[in-house]
């Protein structure tokens, strides 16, 4: 592996093999490998780096029962698309891996597995990557290693008692791994909803602690609810046309389930089957957990958002003409809610054995040492463009359009920043200021000719494939 | 002791009468329901006018000897006209006086003779909450801080323990440090 290293001979004290090549994306996932095509197309020399395997978060990260929030006709990434038996079904998560398997079969540039990045910290000619298998020399990076490396848990965590089992969702599989006796699942996103199903299902009594949320039902007149949100547009909404971005980008999952059979899974499903709804988890004071008394309020913004929502799926059907194709608009019950919802939970009564966090995830971005975080560790981005010459994201939540964080979202952020940075490896200037900067650095650092007769004015972002 | 200084000591609390209403409240406790009502209107801007009129306990429907007015506000810096205290600083009166009542009150009952009772508080905020500037900050209060300065015959740890009683007995004292069920509704 070693034997085709460039060694610096000139520098004895630092005597670091490394490689070299244009472009180092980090991550196999769907953005990274998304990312490999278009860089391809462009003739852009890259690798992809991948900690573990291929599609990894999904194989390794994720509970037994998950099925895609997306249909399998919604799964397309550049030039690959679900071609299976079943367009409205949902994938399981061996189903995921498998199609992201096939898709990096058809890939010509390499995946370098098992290979963890340790740091990227800017170098001469553009950036150092250190992995636990080699270095990297390349000009550009692009950051395709997910948005949900790390689980949020809020700080009273810590402070539970010792007899309470306590785990996030990325650790937890199935119901069985929990003690028999009381769940108190907090969140209620896509995931802290599915969960609370499932380990209320099993018999183990579940308490989901409901802050704000977004409430959808799985289908709406007679089509698939994502079927509403792409074909109307809003899935499209970029970055740039959105009054508050960051409250966008900070906006839980909405509540929805990938299943056999399509099937709504909102609150009032689970009131049906028992689960005990109570109000944001807000304190801890001695043994009692303390749970907000603002319950009523976050299911009745749910249900006015829900309702402006098919609103506006209604409009949209009626402009375009479409009434008769589809079943006839309907509204869904308010959400039900306790008379007096409980407002604390005395741990030394026994009642909960484990308490689950669904209370999200951040990006890991531990081995970046480039100044290009906030103050509170957020990548300061626009639309995937990083503060840093040459440096780039994919995947994340509304990056540059609603749908960014999507599988078959990947593919028009990808078009777009390739573009962006072939625009940037050939030293046109672009929406970052520095941009201009790279053509001499081309020159300086001697990287292969190739991307230099390659390179072309930037592409307009929109222009299609 | 007790009896030999209990008829000296006079707080200006009618404890023989709170001590027979909690007996006869044992009797009919659905007497003990209070429902305490206020009313706000709307001025101008950030300008409201609140009254305190009539609430419901023991049993029926009662009324203040007097209808109380309030006006609230907020201060030029919020590019307002500042007609009367936030919302917030009435949060911290009703809560120091709350706790200065509870204090006056067992005090009485301790057979302490109060001079002088003064709480100073604070709140402190960080108005990127309310701004909606960063959804990390929590909208209220991230701290409360009370202290109490108080003159009586006692020794500072009878003191202490008096300010300890007042809130544990303190009905906002509860309601800011424990959640409360609130439904807003549209009529």
């Amino acid at each position: 592996m070693n034997g085709d290293l460039p060694r610096r001979r000139f520098s004895p004290s630092r005597v670091l093999p490394y490689r070299v090549t244009t472009v180092v994306v980090i991550g196999a996932g769907q953005a990274g490998l998304a990312m490999s095509h278009q860089l391809d197309r462009r003739g852009i020399d890259h690798v992809v780096l991948e900690r573990g395997e291929v599609a990894n978060a999904w194989r390794h990260e994720r509970w037994d029962s998950l099925r895609l929030l997306t249909p399998n006709w919604q799964c397309r990434l550049p030039g690959f698309r679900y071609a299976g038996p079943d367009p409205d079904g949902f994938m399981t998560m061996p189903e995921v891996v498998d199609f992201l398997h096939g898709y990096a079969r058809k890939l010509s540039a390499p995946i370098h597995t098992a290979t963890r990045v340790m740091s990227v910290r800017p170098a001469p000619g553009g950036y150092r990557v250190v992995t636990d298998a080699g270095d990297w020399q390349c000009r550009a990076v692009v950051i395709a290693s997910g948005a949900c490396n790390l689980p949020v848990v809020p700080a009273l965590a810590s402070s539970l008692p010792a007899s309470l089992h306590s785990l996030t969702t990325r650790d937890y599989r199935h119901p069985c791994q929990l003690a028999n006796g009381g769940v108190l699942v907090v969140g209620a996103s896509a995931t802290g909803v599915q969960l609370a199903d499932e380990i209320q299902r099993s018999g183990r009594p579940v308490t989901l602690a409901v802050g704000e949320h977004v409430r959808m039902p799985r289908r709406y007149r007679g089509r698939d609810i994502q079927w509403w949100m792409e074909a109307s547009g809003l899935l499209d909404q970029r970055f740039d046309e959105i009054d508050d971005i960051e409250r966008a980008r900070r906006l839980p999952s909405p509540q929805l389930m990938g299943s056999e059979t399509p099937a709504t899974l909102d609150l009032n499903t689970l009131e049906t089957r028992g689960v005990q709804r109570v109000g944001r988890l807000v304190g801890l004071r001695d043994h009692t957990l303390q749970f907000s008394g603002s319950l009523a309020a976050h299911c009745a913004a749910a249900d006015l958002k829900l309702g402006r929502l098919l609103e506006t799926f209604d409009i949209w059907a009626r402009h375009r003409g479409m009434d008769n194709d589809l079943a006839p608009p309907e509204r869904f019950p308010t959400t039900r809610l306790p008379a007096s919802p409980r407002l604390s939970l005395d741990l030394n009564r026994g009642e909960i054995r484990t308490v689950l966090w669904a209370t999200g995830f951040r990006p890991d971005y531990r081995w970046l040492h480039v100044p290009v975080l906030d103050r509170k560790g957020r990548l300061k981005h626009h639309g995937g463009v990083v503060e840093a010459p040459g440096l780039y994201a994919l995947g994340l939540p509304f990056m540059r359009r609603r749908k960014s964080s999507f599988i078959h979202g990947v593919d028009d952020d990808a078009r777009e920043l390739s573009d962006h940075l072939l625009g940037y490896l050939a030293g046109y200037p672009s929406d970052s200021s520095e941009g201009g900067k790279g053509g001499n650095r081309l020159a300086q650092c001697g990287l292969p000719r190739r991307n230099r007769m390659d390179a072309h004015p930037r592409v307009v972002l929109t222009e299609g494939d | 002791m007790q009896t030999a200084t209990s008829i000296q000591v006079d707080n200006g609390v009618n404890v023989a009468a709170l001590l027979g209403a909690r007996e006869a409240l044992a009797q009919a406790p659905e007497a003990a329901r209070f429902t305490w009502r206020a009313r706000c209107d709307w001025v101008n801007g950030t300008h409201s006018h609140a009254t305190i009129d009539s609430y419901h306990g023991l049993g029926e429907e009662q009324r203040h000897k007097t209808r109380f007015t309030f006006d609230a506000d907020h201060p030029e810096v919020f590019a307002s006209e500042d007609h009367g205290p936030t919302p917030v600083e009435y949060v911290l009166v009703g809560l120091a006086s709350c706790l200065t009542a509870g204090i006056a009150a067992v005090a009485q009952h301790r057979d302490i003779q109060l001079r002088s009772v003064v709480a100073t508080l604070e709140g402190s905020m960080d108005i990127q909450g309310i701004l909606g500037m960063d959804s990390d900050v929590r909208n209220g209060f991230e701290d409360v801080r009370v202290r109490f300065e108080i003159d009586a015959d006692a020794t500072r740890e009878e003191i202490e323990a008096l300010v300890a009683q007042s809130q544990k007995r303190s009905a906002v004292y509860d309601l800011l440090t424990n959640p409360t069920n609130v439904t807003v509704s549209v009529a």
